[in-house]
Parts: C-alpha cells; sequence; structure tokens
C-alpha cells in the first residue's frame, strides 16, 4: 500500500513482534544484558563506539599524546564554544528547524561585550550581561520570524548571518578590540585549582569529580527504584553497578588527567551544568516533549494543543542565548573581539548534532549525542594538529566524517526498516 | 483449460524473523477482474510487491508465470516492460507538472534529436483522457485535480505503457461514492478491451459488484479462491474467508440511554482559509451523554471542516457561531483550550495528523494530556508507562510493549493508539472523524466495542462517516450535512441508506 515508509507498512508489522521483544525480555531476565544494552539503542551507541574508536586511533597516532594531561585540557578549551552551540543547535533541528545564523551571533554578541569593557571600561561582567541579553533579543527576533510569520528557518537564520555579520562589523567600526581585563579572561582560560592543595595535582579537582560521580549513581540509583516501584523492567543489579563504576571510572580518569595540568576548567563547569540542564530539559519537561512532538509530526502536534508557535518561538530564543553564552567563552578565550569572529561555528555546530545522531527530518536527536557528535570533531581536528596534519586535510577528514555518521544514520534506518 | 495470464505458485516470501507470505497460490483469467482481500497484514502488498519485482526475483521462493512464461523480475521496470503496472492507493503524481508531463514521466515521447515533442505528447494523453472518460486539458498541472480525477490521470499513465495486468491497491480508498461509481465503470470497460486487473480492496461492496473471482488472503496464506459469477458469494461468505470465522454481527449491540445535553453547536459558519467562500454556513446540532450522533455527508460537504473548526478552531477563518458545553458557553481559541472544554477530535488520517509515526506508543498516547503526568514542567515518565500500558490493555492494542514505535503498527492498532490518546484527555465530547477508515473488519468491530463503552460510561460521541450502514449500525442519530449546510436530523430508526442519501444530495436552496 505504502511504498515510501516502509515501516508503516501492516505486512511489515506482523515481524516487529519478535524483534522488539526481544531487548525487553533480556532486560527482564538479567541474561545477555551487555548486548540487549548496546543493540537497543544501536544508533546511539554506534556514535559511542565511533568515539571511542577515535580516541583510540589518535591516542596510537599521536603516541599518547592526545590523552594527556595538558592537551585534554586544550580540547576542552578549545571546543568548548562549539559545544555550547551544539546543545542549542539541536534543539533547534530536533524540532525540525535550522540555525546557520549562530557564527554571526557569536561575533556579535562578543562585540557588543568588547565595546562595552573594553572601549567603554564598564566592569566585565556588565560586558557578559549585555551579550547575553543581545543573544536573547537576537533569538526572539529569529523566533518572531520563523514562529509568527512562518518564514522558514533557513531562510530566516541565512538573512540573520547576513544581518548580524553586518551588525558586528557596524558595532566594532571595522576593527579588532582587545585585550579583555583578567577578570572577563578567567570565563574561558581560568581554572579552579589550588583552593585544596594537592602535591603535584589539584586535589578541589579530584573532589568536584567525586562529586560528579557521587552525583551520578545517586540519581541512577533513584531512577532505578522508581522504576521498580512502577514495575518497570530494570537491568541487573551487577550490571548496575558496573555501569555507574565504568562511568565513574572514565570521569575520574578525566578528573585526574585534569588535575595534573592546570585543575578545573571554569568553561567546563559552565559546559558540565548547561549539558546537565539541557538533557533534563529535552528528556523530562513538558517543553522538551514538545520539541520532540513537533519534529517528529507537525500536524499531529498541532492537533494534540501544541502552542507550536510560542514553542518555535522559545527554541530561538534559547539558541540565541546559547550563541550569546558561546560569544561570551569565545570572546573571551581570544581575548577581544574581532570582526571574523565564529566563522563557520554554525557548520561545526550542526555537524555535530547530526553526527551525534539527529535525523534531518526532525523528531529525532539528543544533547549528549550532540556532544559525543562535538568531541568527535573536537578530538581528531585536535589529533590531527597534534600530528601536523595540513588544515586543507583536516577539513577533507572532517567533511567526510560527517557525510559517512549521516550516510550510517540512513543506512540504519532502511535497514530497519527492511527488516522489520 | 483456463487461459491464466498470470499464475503465482508457491510464493514464500520471509523477512527477518518473520513469514510475510507462506506458500501463496494466485492464478488470475485472461481479460478478467480478480479482486484480492484480506485483513490488513494479511500480505496483500506484499505479494503485490513480489509480482511486480519491488522485491526482486531471488528475494522470494516460488515461481511466477506470466503469459505462459516463467518470468524473473529485477525491478519494476522489468514487471513493466512486459504489461505489469501497479497503481499505488498514495498517488504517484507530481503535483506541479501537468497531466501530460506526468503521463509520460520516465517514458517521455522523444521527438527528433532526443528532445520531448510535446505537441505528440499533448495529443496522446488527450487520447488517453477521452478513453478513461476524463475530461481536461492535457497541460492542466494534476495538483488542480481532485483525488478522483487523479486516480484517473493514473490509469491512463498505465494505459500509455500498454498495459496488460493492472493492479490497483485500493483504488477506491480515497474517492467518494460517485467518483469510485466512474471508476469501477472504467474498469468494467477496461475489461471488455481484454484488459486485465487486479484489484486489492477492503470494500466488500465494490468487489462483489465489478470483480469476476476473489481470492482471500489470510495471515500470508491463500485461503480460497470463489467466483462471483455464480452468484451465491455474498460479501458474509467473503468475510468468513478473510477473518476465519463469521461475524455475528458487524456491529455490536448497545441499549441507547441518551442523557442531558453535552454538546450544542449554534449557527456556526466557517469560511474556507484561503477561498472566498463559507464551508459550513448556519449548522446546528447537539450530542447529549450516552449518545452516539452521526454526521453524515459525501465528500466535499464540510464535514471535517465542520469538527475541525469546533475543535479549537483548527480549522477555517471568521468562524462565526457558539457552542456549549454542558450548557455553559465556551469559547476556545485553539486546541489547547477545546482540549481543556472537554473537547476531542481524533482525526480521519492518523498518519498525517493524528500520531507522531516515529514516536512510540507511551509517548502518542500522552502527547494530547502531558500537563496531567506532568508537575511543574516535569515529566513522570514512569506515570506515564503506568498510563499507557493500561490502555494498551484495556484497548487491546497488539504489540508487545509501550516502547512499541506507532509507525510499524498496523491501521486498526493505530487508531486504538490515537482513541487511548484522546481518552486520555478525559473529554465530555469524543468526535470521531472516520473512525473506521483504513482497517480490517475485526478491528472495526473492536473500534465499535470501544465506541459502546465509552457512551455507556457517559461520553458523548459524534461520528463522521463516508459509510452510511456503518452509521446506521452505531448511532443513535444522524445528521446530514451537504454543501455546508445540515439538511436533516434523523433518528436511526427513521433512518435507511436511501433517505439518508436523499439528505446528502439536497441542493442549497431547498436546505434554507
Amino acid at each position: 500500500m505504502t511504498r515510501t515508509v516502509p515501516p508503516s507498512e501492516p505486512e511489515a508489522q506482523t515481524a516487529t513482534a519478535p524483534k522488539d521483544v526481544a531487548p525487553a525480555v533480556a532486560l527482564h531476565t538479567g541474561t545477555s544484558n551487555v548486548r540487549a544494552l548496546l543493540t537497543s539503542n544501536l544508533r546511539q551507541s554506534g556514535i559511542y563506539i565511533a568515539f571511542v574508536a577515535i580516541i583510540a586511533l589518535f591516542t596510537v597516532l599521536t603516541d599518547g599524546t592526545l590523552l594527556s594531561p595538558g592537551n585534554v585540557t586544550n580540547i576542552v578549551l578549545q571546543y568548548s564554544y562549539i559545544l555550547i552551540l551544539a546543545i542549542g543547535m539541536v534543539i533547534v533541528i530536533i524540532a525540525g528547524h535550522i540555525d546557520l545564523s549562530v557564527g554571526s551571533v557569536v561575533a556579535l554578541t562578543g562585540a557588543v561585550s568588547a565595546v562595552l569593557v573594553i572601549q567603554q571600561g564598564m566592569p566585565w561582567w556588565m560586558g557578559v550581561l549585555a551579550a547575553l541579553a543581545t543573544g536573547l533579543a537576537i533569538g526572539a527576533w529569529q523566533g518572531f520570524w520563523v514562529a509568527y510569520v512562518g518564514i522558514p528557518a533557513f531562510i530566516v537564520t541565512l538573512a540573520g548571518m547576513l544581518l548580524f555579520r553586518g551588525l558586528t562589523l557596524q558595532v566594532l567600526d571595522n576593527i579588532s578590540l582587545s585585550p579583555f581585563p583578567q577578570g572577563y579572561g578567567r570565563i574561558a582560560s581560568g581554572f579552579l585549582n589550588g583552593l585544596l592543595g594537592g602535591n603535584g595535582y589539584d586535589a578541589f579537582t579530584l573532589l568536584i569529580g567525586g562529586i560528579a560521580v557521587a552525583g551520578y549513581a545517586v540519581s541512577q540509583y533513584r531512577s532505578r527504584i522508581a522504576r521498580i516501584r512502577y514495575d518497570q523492567p530494570v537491568e541487573s543489579f551487577p550490571l548496575f553497578v558496573a555501569k555507574i563504576v565504568l562511568v565513574g571510572a572514565v570521569v575520574m580518569y578525566f578528573a585526574w588527567q585534569l588535575a595534573h595540568a592546570r585543575g578545573l576548567p571554569i568553561v567546563l563547569i559552565i559546559l558540565a551544568v548547561l549539558i546537565i540542564t539541557y538533557s533534563v530539559i529535552t528528556t523530562r519537561t513538558v517543553f522538551g516533549r514538545q520539541v520532540y512532538a513537533i519534529g517528529g509530526n507537525l500536524a499531529a502536534a498541532t492537533l494534540s494543543g501544541v502552542k507550536v508557535r510560542a514553542v518555535n518561538f522559545w527554541i530561538f530564543v534559547n539558541m540565541g542565548f546559547l550563541a550569546g553564552i558561546a560569544g561570551v567563552v569565545f570572546s573571551s578565550r581570544s581575548n577581544g573581539a574581532q570582526p571574523g569572529a565564529g566563522n563557520m561555528f554554525e557548520l561545526d555546530a550542526i555537524a555535530a548534532a547530526f553526527i551525534g545522531g539527529a535525523a534531518v527530518t526532525g523528531g529525532v536527536g539528543t544533547v549528549v549525542g550532540a556532544m559525543v557528535g562535538g568531541l568527535i570533531m573536537a578530538v581528531m581536528s585536535n589529533g590531527m594538529q597534534l600530528m601536523g596534519v595540513d588544515q586543507s586535510i583536516q577539513s577533507v577528514v572532517k567533511g567526510l566524517v560527517l557525510l559517512l555518521a549521516v550516510a550510517f544514520d540512513v543506512y540504519n534506518k532502511r535497514r530497519a526498516g527492511t527488516s522489520r | 483449460m483456463d487461459d491464466h495470464i498470470l499464475e503465482m505458485r508457491g510464493i514464500t516470501k520471509t523477512f527477518p524473523g518473520v513469514k510475510a507470505l507462506e506458500d501463496v497460490n494466485l492464478a488470475v483469467r485472461r481479460g478478467e477482474i480478480h479482486a484480492i482481500c484480506g485483513e490488513n497484514g494479511a500480505g496483500k502488498s506484499t505479494l503485490m510487491k513480489v509480482l511486480s519485482g519491488v522485491y526482486p526475483a531471488g528475494s522470494y521462493e516460488g515461481e511466477i508465470v506470466f503469459d505462459g512464461q516463467p518470468v524473473r523480475f529485477a525491478g519494476i521496470r522489468d514487471s513493466e516492460h512486459v504489461g505489469i503496472v501497479i497503481i499505488h492507493q498514495e498517488l504517484a503524481l507530481v503535483p506541479y507538472l501537468s497531466i501530460a508531463e506526468n503521463m509520460f514521466l520516465g517514458n517521455e515521447r522523444r521527438g527528433r534529436g532526443g528532445l520531448i515533442d510535446w505537441n505528440k505528447a499533448n495529443a496522446e494523453a488527450a487520447r488517453l483522457l477521452a478513453e478513461v472518460g476524463l475530461d481536461e486539458n492535457p497541460v492542466t498541472p494534476v495538483g488542480q485535480l481532485g483525488v478522483g480525477k487523479q486516480q484517473l490521470v493514473e490509469i491512463a499513465k498505465a494505459l500509455s505503457k500498454d498495459v496488460r495486468l493492472l493492479i490497483l491497491d485500493e483504488p477506491t480508498a480515497a474517492l467518494n461514492d460517485n467518483d469510485s461509481a466512474h471508476l469501477l465503470d472504467l474498469m468494467r470497460r477496461l475489461r471488455e478491451r481484454g484488459i486485465t486487473s487486479i484489484m486489492i480492496s477492503h470494500k466488500l461492496g465494490e468487489i462483489t459488484a465489478v470483480s469476476d473471482n476473489v481470492t482471500v488472503i489470510r495471515d500470508g496464506r491463500t485461503v480460497e479462491t470463489l467466483s462471483l459469477h455464480a452468484g451465491e458469494v455474498t460479501q458474509e461468505r467473503i468475510i468468513r474467508g478473510m477473518v476465519g470465522r463469521d461475524l455475528e454481527s458487524y456491529y455490536p449491540e448497545r441499549e441507547s440511554h441518551p442523557g442531558e445535553e453535552v454538546l450544542r453547536v449554534e449557527d456556526w459558519t466557517v469560511w474556507h482559509p484561503t477561498q472566498d467562500r463559507k464551508v459550513v454556513e448556519g449548522a446546528n446540532f447537539t450530542v447529549r451523554a450516552g449518545e452516539v450522533v452521526g454526521i453524515a455527508g459525501l465528500m466535499g460537504a464540510g464535514r471535517t471542516e465542520l469538527a475541525m473548526s469546533v475543535f479549537g478552531r483548527a480549522y477555517g477563518r471568521n468562524i462565526t457561531g457558539r457552542m456549549f458545553v454542558h450548557g455553559k458557553e465556551v469559547r476556545p481559541k485553539n486546541v489547547a483550550e477545546a482540549i481543556d472544554a472537554g473537547i476531542a477530535y481524533a482525526t480521519e488520517d492518523r498518519k498525517h495528523y493524528g500520531l507522531n509515526l516515529i514516536e512510540d506508543i507511551r509517548r502518542n498516547i500522552s502527547a494530547a494530556a502531558l500537563n496531567k503526568l506532568a508537575s511543574k514542567g516535569f515529566v513522570n515518565g514512569n506515570e506515564e508507562i503506568k498510563v499507557a500500558e493500561g490502555y494498551r490493555k484495556s484497548m487491546n492494542v497488539k504489540a508487545p510493549s509501550v516502547a512499541s514505535v506507532v509507525g510499524k503498527l498496523s491501521g486498526g492498532n493505530q487508531q486504538k493508539v490515537v482513541l487511548s490518546k484522546w481518552l486520555y484527555t478525559d473529554p465530555e465530547v469524543l468526535i470521531l472523524d472516520e473512525p473506521t477508515r483504513g482497517i480490517d473488519v475485526g478491528a472495526k468491530y473492536e473500534i465499535y466495542t470501544i465506541i459502546n463503552r465509552l457512551v455507556a460510561a457517559g461520553k458523548a460521541v459524534l461520528v463522521i462517516s463516508s459509510e452510511l450502514p456503518e452509521l446506521l449500525g452505531i448511532c443513535d442519530r444522524i445528521y446530514t450535512l451537504s454543501a455546508g449546510r445540515i439538511t436533516g436530523e434523523v433518528p436511526v430508526g427513521q433512518a435507511t441508506q436511501e433517505n439518508l442519501m436523499e439528505l446528502m444530495t439536497k441542493e442549497k436552496e431547498l436546505a434554507a
């Protein structure tokens, strides 16, 4: 009956049963749990496996430099603003839109901040507030056109890309501004260290790592208890513990590396707070659900009482806000504002979201996936830089990775479509 | 010996983990109209995909003999080459291209130098259009035609390919009665010209009206082939083959105890969103608690438009009129307010307007009432699973768990998910637009049972349907709608298909 959408074929439906039963049963019995965990969401786990493989590859290729304490810190500092942008971008993409303007918005928000702090001599936090306010205003502007006038986001943000780049040049009067005072610079290149001392390492960083692991364990345990209370299947207890130990080990290794370098980067704290906050927003709130509903089927969402225009509006306001944060971080890191700042950032952020499993058609994607997607790009760039690979080759490789990641996604979908 | 144009022998098609077809046999005589029927998921479409080469030779077991020759198709092009053309339920026309351009798409009429000779193409298109009885200019964009006419363009396109075996998948599913009659007529004429047709259909009335033989498929196996010439094969007989049992009745029994009025709509007028005309004009109707009220109307009468405009102005502009829920006037400006006012509307097109097909059952069920599961904006996922699981069981949704993706369910199960979603909003009045469209006989019966359960619980139900027997079978009262006006209100005891049809076709002047 339908040839374009194989999964909706009635004939195919009968085939679903055995496949779908498998993971649920496995979770119940507690056997072959690991496999179930991996195969239950191949799309996501595929990304994690690729991530680990890429880290391993470049660790070998760089003789271990990639995972050295100093370099791990560098990766965080270098790519934090892309990851911040990717958080907002994946939400935009889940809702079925795109935002091409974020690079220009990063430039403009940074420029506004620089003018106030460097030219006008205002305190550094005034610059931060002004940048965030600018980001919010830009988000509201674009959200208005997309949500209330009904112009496709591609067009609105393409216009925004030109518009805000032009305004950046205007604000900066075509020249670069630098340097920022010390307080502002600490945002992107400052560290929280030495608070508790330590011998050759930073105890405070390790403490924070430990707190993070404990927090993770507690939240996982509480969610497990809640699931049990609702008679939901949970993984076997040993596996549950193994999972937490594994995550804890990775986090503590990471903290250990940081502690042996310069301590805990402030920007990492900002990033962690944003990732946790937005993961919760996308997965557990009504707003998050509505974003997925709009992207999955706009008409059905509308007829389910979702206030589509309001949701779309706030998605773009949020994107503007995050672009403002990225603008602050980037200007702080580059210690000034340049007319050409943030060039091509939108493409990195979009690539991160798609590599992380977001669907071009909307309705699919996760914040964590986008972060992993962003880190894949980050590790590859950094690894190739360490190896001294030419910029041109780096670009070629990144392009191919994006293409292959989405091809993998399409292949997965098609396979799911025909085999089921 | 019978002269068979097509024989499919022992066809077995296996998907990983499941046999979609098992030892299916189909023999189609030259020049006949052969119907294939079966419940959703029985394997009809899979069989046609095997035949047309969508599933290439080698991916199935068994043998296909076309015109006396064993054939092995590697793709659709191969099957079209020998004259097998399939017309899918969802038409494959490009709306912005003209009739002629669509007709020769992929099969262009080349002139000198390899360029398309449009004069020749248009002339040939005009000839073929005349043949299918479609009075349209070949340069008209297809998007300007109604679905019925588009269907005829598809058939003309098939004729342009020198079709010998025409396969029609649910050809009348989207057509109104007039267009359906026209199409069936055309099929008879094609038969006279010697073109063999295979028709897949749910509509047993049509099958018995036009076809010579009917093959019944159930659970991926051929059940039987019945000849309709003997005149003894009734619709009940075919249904027995399809479901493997006798349906005692199409419609479950229900005692009617209408209570107080739940919904009253007064003087309701709706304008078309873009065109300068009224789609609904001065409509008045009421629905009482414990009552099933039907709205009968031909396609284009404004049934869906009426329902959607009542549902928080989801359709139309310049909507005027008043509406009352439990005697209190409400003015919902959007869908969210309509839901709050206790109105629920289950759409006629569940794939496009009812469900998020890429999401699972639980997220679809909760979609219209997420706030019930949330405190301070946070959704309680476990409570959500519990709620969805409850509906999966009570509505008998056939899926392994509420984590199953809705797009992979059959039509009947999808419809149950849509109903669950609206029941969870706890509505006072439930508007069901074509609640049994495209679902099989067994699932229809279940849907009717659910409707009865709802009214027994004191809900008010408004049903829109194109199938008059369905309205007669389940409603207490039926309104007829013609060209946007309510032309009659008939208690079911006095209603017949004939008098309803008369009211449904009543002219505007007379109605006023």
